[in-house]
């Protein structure tokens, strides 16, 4: 039933085009789903081994700035007299390094919070962040700093039979995201119902005992926050190249807050989670901007975020799935929604 | 004389100015089932924890099959075959109880991360495999009627077993249980030492630490006394019986009868 409820969803998302002609909406739509990208991401590391980033946004802005450094060139001074000049590559190939050194970055900040965990991770993401803003501001040489990188390519993709394609319209920009999204989407799930997954749940509930099984916790930890920064990394190399211009405000901690928002609103956890707390938070300031004033946009931001905590306080996926089970069973008998049940019926 | 599997050594735990542990030297012969007893807070679960690597030793040294444990953390451990069990009820609560086991499996048929991304045939056998050895671990210790419950659920006793089952399930060479029937009544405490029996026929060395006297008179091979963190006595089950050291610190006169 779950993936025929996938389907379903790709399916239209996919027809939105067919019949949304605005372009003010379509470009929400493209940005919404670019953070929802990211916040999959964060939900793999928050949802799935319980770490907290609260710097997020660095590695998304990280694969924005590799991303449109890589296609835009650059030549920059260095101590010593040494200069690093880069001449523009292909977009596709920016996109390629901003998930190697995003998911770099991940692994730099996993080794030196994961020996101490809990608070210190979030500290340590939280400092990371704020560091690479403060890089991105004062190494204008490289970045422009508040200037902006400007006239950042649009990607081009080699589509087999049809030559290159390079996203220029909305249409195609919304595609190019809707089909990382998907890919992403189906990433986390295969890794999740993995062995990786199991050992990363493991470690979540019950640390000692899943050490005491063989479970490596500096490992696993660690290879989830790779992944996760990769794939944060995909998705700002998506946003560089859409809104083709790029500042150091995109590591703002809004944006990191916007994401967290997003996966506990969705259910964090839950594989579908992230895609519908960030719809809602996603598109809800179109749709407010439009019929209140910016302050007033923000009390109602924040009132459905705690309408949404105060009615389904597990997240809206998990805490619906968990009443669809109840009224399917007899209520005293919750089934639990767990990954074997799913594997049982994917194998079935 | 059958080859040493576990040898403890001159070991010794304090926690700040007590005395968990002080030189306490046994060894574990390869397939043998040795019991260690001793009052409570006698140190039986902190010489676990040594051995397991949770704690570190104040002094000392443990090695497995030849290779020092020292420094090497639980799940390098665990690597080398060496489980162990709580002695207070551990499982992974909001799993089912398959799921329990299917984490429980870790350490057996892992493939490459990108052959489980991809679904490759490796990756998809592999997982048959193990959802076949989970069943099997189930129906070993009796609960199928509960494997899709959530293991947080289960009664004291299950969970027990539970957490027996996931030891088994990392392929132990040896297992080292910490008081495994207490919680259980008397027909599960009967299929227990059963299980345990099993266990050690299919060549797995058993360290046990155990309150109930009956069952540790009847499958141990070697007993080890512990009072006060020191070893008072060593031997099988019927020298331990009538030792009179260890009838005065710890069996008493009901236990003697037993
Ligand atoms: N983590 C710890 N910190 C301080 N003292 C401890 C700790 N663990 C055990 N102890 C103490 O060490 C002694 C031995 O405990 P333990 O090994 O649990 O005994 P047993 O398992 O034989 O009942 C007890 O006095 C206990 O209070
Ligand atoms: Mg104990």
């Amino acid at each position: 039933m779950k993936s025929g409820i996938a389907i379903l969803t790709v399916v239209a998302f996919a027809s939105v085009p067919l019949w949304l002609r605005d372009p003010y909406l379509m470009n929400a739509l493209i940005t919404t789903g670019i953070f929802i990208i990211g916040a999959m991401s964060l939900n793999l590391l928050l949802g799935f081994t319980g770490q907290l980033s609260l710097g997020h946004i660095a590695f998304f802005g990280i694969g924005a700035y590799v991303s449109a450094l890589t296609s835009l060139g650059f030549d920059v001074g260095l101590p010593f007299g040494f200069r690093i000049v880069h001449h523009p590559w292909p977009p596709i190939a920016g996109f390629v390094l901003a998930i190697a050194i995003a998911g770099l970055c991940g692994y730099l900040v996993g080794l030196l919070s994961f020996r101490v965990r809990g608070a210190y991770f979030v500290i340590v993401t939280i400092s990371f962040a704020e560091v690479v803003r403060l890089v991105a501001l004062n190494w204008v040489e490289l970045t422009q700093g508040p200037l902006a990188l400007t006239n950042i390519p649009s990607i081009t993709v080699g589509l087999p039979g049809l030559g290159d394609l390079t996203l220029r319209t909305k249409l195609q920009n919304y595609y190019f995201v809707l089909a990382v999204a998907v890919v992403t989407y189906l990433l986390i799930s295969r890794l999740v119902h993995s062995h990786f997954g199991r050992a990363m749940r493991g470690l979540m509930e019950n640390e000692t005992l899943a050490v005491s099984v063989g479970i490596d916790v500096t490992k696993t930890l660690t290879l989830a926050a790779v992944i996760s920064a990769g794939i944060a990394g995909a998705a700002g190399s998506l946003y560089a190249h859409y809104i083709r211009i790029i500042d150091p405000e995109v590591f703002a901690f809004i944006n990191t807050v916007t994401m967290v928002i997003m996966v506990i609103t969705g259910g964090k956890g839950s594989l579908a989670g992230p895609v519908v707390g960030g719809m809602i938070f996603g598109l809800l300031p179109v749709f407010l901007r439009p019929i209140m004033a910016p302050k007033a946009q923000w009390i109602a931001y924040g009132g459905v975020l705690i309408i949404i905590l105060f009615v389904l306080p597990r997240g809206i996926v998990p805490s619906l799935a968990l009443r669809f089970a109840k009224r399917r069973s007899r209520p005293e008998t919750v089934a639990p929604v767990t990954f074997s049940e799913r594997d049982a019926k994917e194998h079935a | 004389m059958t080859a040493i599997a576990l040898k403890v050594e001159k070991v010794a735990a304090h926690f700040g100015g007590l005395v968990a542990l002080s030189d306490m030297n046994f060894t574990v012969g390869e397939g043998e089932i040795v019991s260690l007893i001793g009052p409570n807070g006698a140190g039986k679960t902190t010489a676990f924890n040594v051995v397991t690597g949770f704690l570190d030793p104040t002094h000392g040294a443990v090695s497995y099959r030849g290779t020092a444990l020292n420094g090497l953390k639980p799940h390098q451990i665990a690597e080398l075959g060496l489980i162990r069990t709580f002695q207070r009820t551990s499982v992974f609560p909001n799993d089912t109880v398959y799921d329990n086991l299917l984490v429980g499996l870790h350490r057996q048929g892992r493939v490459s991360l990108l052959e489980a991304i991809l679904g490759l045939p490796r990756a998809r056998s592999s997982q048959r495999r193990l959802r076949e050895r989970a069943s099997e671990l189930v129906e070993w210790v009796g609960l199928e009627r509960r494997a899709h419950d959530l293991a947080g659920s289960l009664s004291y006793g299950e969970q027990r077993l539970v957490g027996v089952a996931l030891a088994l399930a990392a392929e132990p060479s040896m297992l080292l249980l910490d008081e495994p029937v207490s919680g259980m009544n008397a027909s599960e405490t009967h299929t227990f030492v059963q299980l345990v029996r099993n266990i050690r026929d299919r060549g797995v060395t058993i360290l046990l630490v155990e309150h109930d006297m009956p069952m540790v008179m009847s499958v141990s091979d070697r007993i080890v006394v512990l009072n006060y963190g020191r070893i008072i006595a060593e031997g099988p089950p019927d020298m331990i019986r009538n030792d009179p050291a260890v009838i005065e610190a710890y069996l008493g006169q009901g236990a003697t009868r037993a």
